[in-house]
C-alpha cells in the first residue's frame, strides 16, 4: 500500500461505526465507573447519524467527507465527546482538503492537526486521563514510524500499538479532566472511556488501511 | 425503571410539546434542532439570554423562558450537555441587534460546545458574551478538577441578569451583572435517594436506605460524603456551614437564601430545611432580605435538596424584585 483512496477512507468512516457500535455497551460501561454511564451511546448516536448523512454522498474529495463527519458528529454527539471527536474530524477534513489520495506524510499532517485541535479544545495535558493519553503516543509513533523509515501500513500498525499502551496507561491515573476528575483519587484504577475510542479509531485505521 | 413516559427515546421531544400546548403565550419551541424562545423573540435593542443545558432539570431551563428572564434555552437529552447548532440556531432567533449572553453551567461537555457555538456566531457578526456559572462548593476547585459544578445560583442569575436585560442594560452590563451574580453566590447539595435515567433505566448510583450524599451534584455526581440519614437540623448544619465558609458571607451581609427540591422532595421537607437555615443564618448574624423555596434546578425524581446563598446588593434585590413572566417563575405581571 502506498495511498489510501476516497474509498479507503469512506470503508475506515463504516469500519469505525461498526466498532463503535459493537463496542457501545463497553464504552458506557467504563464511563459508569468514572463518568455519567453515555459514553457508548453517545458516539453511537454520533456513528449512526453520520452513516445516514454519508449514505449515498460520495464526493470523491477525502477533506470534504471527513469535515462532514465531524460536523455530524457536533451536531448529534453532546457531552464532552460531541465537540472533541467533532474537532478531531473537522481538523483532518481541513488537513485533507480536496484531496483523493492520501500519501504517508499527508496522513501524518492530517493526524497532527487532529490531535492539536482536540488539545486545544479540550486543553488536556498528557496524563489528565484523557483522549489525548491515547492520541498523543498514536500521533508521535506514526511519526516516529516514518522517520525510521516504515511502510505505511507498519506505521499505522506502530499508531494503533502506542495508541493501546497510552489507554492502558490512564488505568492507575488520577483525572484531571472532564467529569472523571470529581471523583479525585478514586477515578485511579479505571480505563478512560475516551482514550479507549480514541484507541479503537486509530485501530480501525490500521485495520482497513493495513489490512493483513 | 416507573415513570409516565411513552418511550424513553422520546421524552425530551414530547416535554417540549407539552411545554408548547401549555404556554403559547409565553414561549415558541423548535424542535430541528431543539429550542425554545419567548413569544416576542426577538426584542429589538435588548441584550438576548441564552441558556442550555441537560434536560432532566426541570423547570430550569425552558421553564424560564420569558419576559424579565431568558430569550431562549437549548434542552439536551437527558443530563447531556445541548450540541452548537441549537446555540447557534437559539442566538440568531432572539438577537436584537444588541448582542446575546450566553449563560453557561461548568461541565466540560457544556463549556465545550457553548464555545464552538460562540465561534460560530462570532463569525456571523453577532456579538455574543459568555458567563460561566460555577458555585457549586462541594467540588474543590483546583488545577486537578474540572472546576466547581454550576448549580442553583444559575436559577437566580438567569432571573436578574434577565431583568437587567429587560432595563435595556447593555451587552456588557448585562455579563457583568451576571458575572456579578456568580461571584456572590454559593451552593451545595445533598441527595436521599438516586434519580434513573429514562436511557439507561438504572438508578445513576446506588445508596443504602438509611444514607444519605451530602454535596451530590445535580447529575448525581458524587459530593464530599456518604452519611448516615441524621435530623435535617444537622443536616442543613454541615451545608450551610460549608456555604457560609466559602467566600464572600459574613456578619451583617443580606442574601437571598434559595431552598431547592431536587425533584422527588416535597415542599413541606423543603419548609422545615428553611426553618433551619434560618435559623442557622441568624446565628451568624446573616440577614435573609429575599428567599424562594421550591423545585427550580432538579435531578429528576432525585429526593433531596440544595442550599444557596447569594449576597445581594441594594441593585441586586431591585433586580430580583423586576417582573417576570415565564412558565416557572412568576410575579410583578
Ligand atoms: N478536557 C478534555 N480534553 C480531552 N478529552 C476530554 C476532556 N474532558 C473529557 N474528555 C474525554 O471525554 C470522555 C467522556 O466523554 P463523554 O461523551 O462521556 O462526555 P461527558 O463528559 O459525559 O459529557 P456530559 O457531561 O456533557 O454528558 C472522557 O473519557 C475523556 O476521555
Ligand atoms: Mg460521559
Amino acid at each position: 500500500m502506498l495511498a489510501v483512496t476516497y474509498d479507503d477512507v469512506v470503508r475506515f468512516i463504516q469500519a469505525y461505526a461498526d466498532v463503535i457500535a459493537e463496542q457501545k455497551d463497553h464504552l458506557t460501561q467504563l464511563d459508569s465507573a468514572i463518568g455519567d454511564a453515555d459514553h457508548g451511546i453517545n458516539m453511537n448516536r454520533g456513528m449512526k447519524a453520520v452513516l445516514a448523512k454519508l449514505n449515498g454522498h460520495a464526493s470523491g474529495d477525502i477533506g470534504a467527507t471527513l469535515k462532514t463527519v465531524g460536523m455530524t458528529l457536533v451536531s448529534t454527539v453532546g457531552g464532552a465527546g460531541g465537540p472533541l471527536y467533532g474537532t478531531l474530524f473537522l481538523q483532518l477534513g481541513a488537513a485533507t482538503s480536496g484531496k483523493s489520495e492520501l500519501e504517508p506524510a499527508d496522513w501524518e499532517a492530517a493526524l497532527a492537526a487532529a490531535v492539536d485541535g482536540v488539545i486545544a479544545r479540550g486543553k488536556a495535558e498528557l496524563q489528565d486521563k484523557t483522549m489525548a493519553d491515547a492520541l498523543v503516543p498514536g500521533r508521535d509513533a506514526y511519526r516516529a514510524a516514518l522517520e525510521d523509515g516504515a511502510s505505511f501500513a507498519e506505521a499505522l500498525r506502530r499508531s494503533a500499538a502506542a495508541a493501546e499502551e497510552g489507554m492502558k496507561a490512564t488505568i492507575p491515573l488520577v483525572a484531571r479532566k472532564g467529569r472523571a476528575s470529581y471523583l479525585g483519587e478514586r477515578s485511579a484504577g479505571h480505563q478512560d472511556p475516551g482514550a479507549t475510542s480514541s484507541w479503537l479509531l486509530l485501530k480501525t485505521v490500521a485495520d482497513t488501511w493495513a489490512g493483513d | 425503571m416507573k415513570k409516565l413516559i411513552n418511550k424513553p427515546d422520546d421524552v425530551v421531544t414530547e416535554e417540549l410539546q407539552g411545554i408548547e400546548a401549555a404556554h403559547p403565550d409565553l414561549v415558541r419551541v423548535f424542535y430541528d434542532p431543539h429550542y425554545i424562545v419567548r413569544a416576542d423573540a426577538p426584542v429589538q435593542g435588548k441584550v438576548a439570554l441564552v441558556s442550555g443545558g441537560g434536560s432532566g432539570h426541570e423547570p430550569m431551563h425552558g421553564g424560564f423562558v420569558g419576559v424579565g428572564m431568558l430569550d431562549a434555552a437549548c434542552p439536551g437529552q437527558v443530563f447531556t450537555s445541548p450540541t452548537p447548532d441549537q446555540m447557534e440556531a437559539a442566538t440568531k432567533a432572539v438577537n436584537g441587534g444588541a448582542g446575546v449572553v450566553h449563560i453557561v453551567k461548568n461541565y466540560t461537555g457544556d463549556v465545550m460546545n457553548f464555545e464552538m457555538a460562540a465561534d460560530l456566531c462570532r463569525a456571523e457578526g453577532i456579538d455574543v458574551e459568555s458567563v460561566l456559572v460555577d458555585d457549586d462548593v462541594a467540588v474543590q476547585d483546583s488545577l486537578y478538577t474540572a472546576g466547581r459544578r454550576g448549580v442553583g445560583t444559575t436559577v437566580l442569575l438567569e432571573k436578574i441578569a434577565g431583568a437587567a436585560a429587560e432595563e435595556r442594560r447593555s451587552l456588557k452590563e448585562v455579563a457583568d451583572i451576571a458575572r456579578e451574580v456568580n461571584a456572590n453566590g454559593r451552593s451545595m447539595g445533598m441527595a436521599l435517594t438516586s434519580c434513573t435515567v429514562p436511557a439507561a433505566g438504572k438508578p445513576t448510583f446506588e445508596i443504602g436506605d438509611d444514607e444519605i450524599e451530602i454535596g451530590i451534584g445535580i447529575h448525581g455526581e458524587p459530593g464530599r460524603e456518604r452519611t448516615k440519614l441524621k435530623p435535617a437540623a444537622e443536616i442543613v448544619e454541615i451545608m450551610a456551614t460549608a456555604v457560609v465558609d466559602d467566600v464572600p458571607f459574613k456578619q451583617g451581609d443580606q442574601v437571598l437564601a434559595f431552598v431547592n427540591g431536587m425533584g422527588g422532595t416535597p415542599l413541606i421537607e423543603l419548609y422545615v430545611v428553611y426553618n433551619e437555615v434560618a435559623k442557622f443564618l441568624k446565628g451568624r448574624g446573616v440577614t435573609i432580605a429575599r428567599n424562594l423555596i421550591g423545585s427550580y434546578i432538579t435531578s429528576l425524581e432525585m429526593a433531596g435538596c440544595s442550599i444557596t446563598l447569594l449576597k445581594l446588593s441594594d441593585e441586586l434585590i431591585r433586580l430580583w424584585d423586576a417582573p417576570v413572566k415565564t412558565p416557572g417563575l412568576r410575579w410583578g405581571v
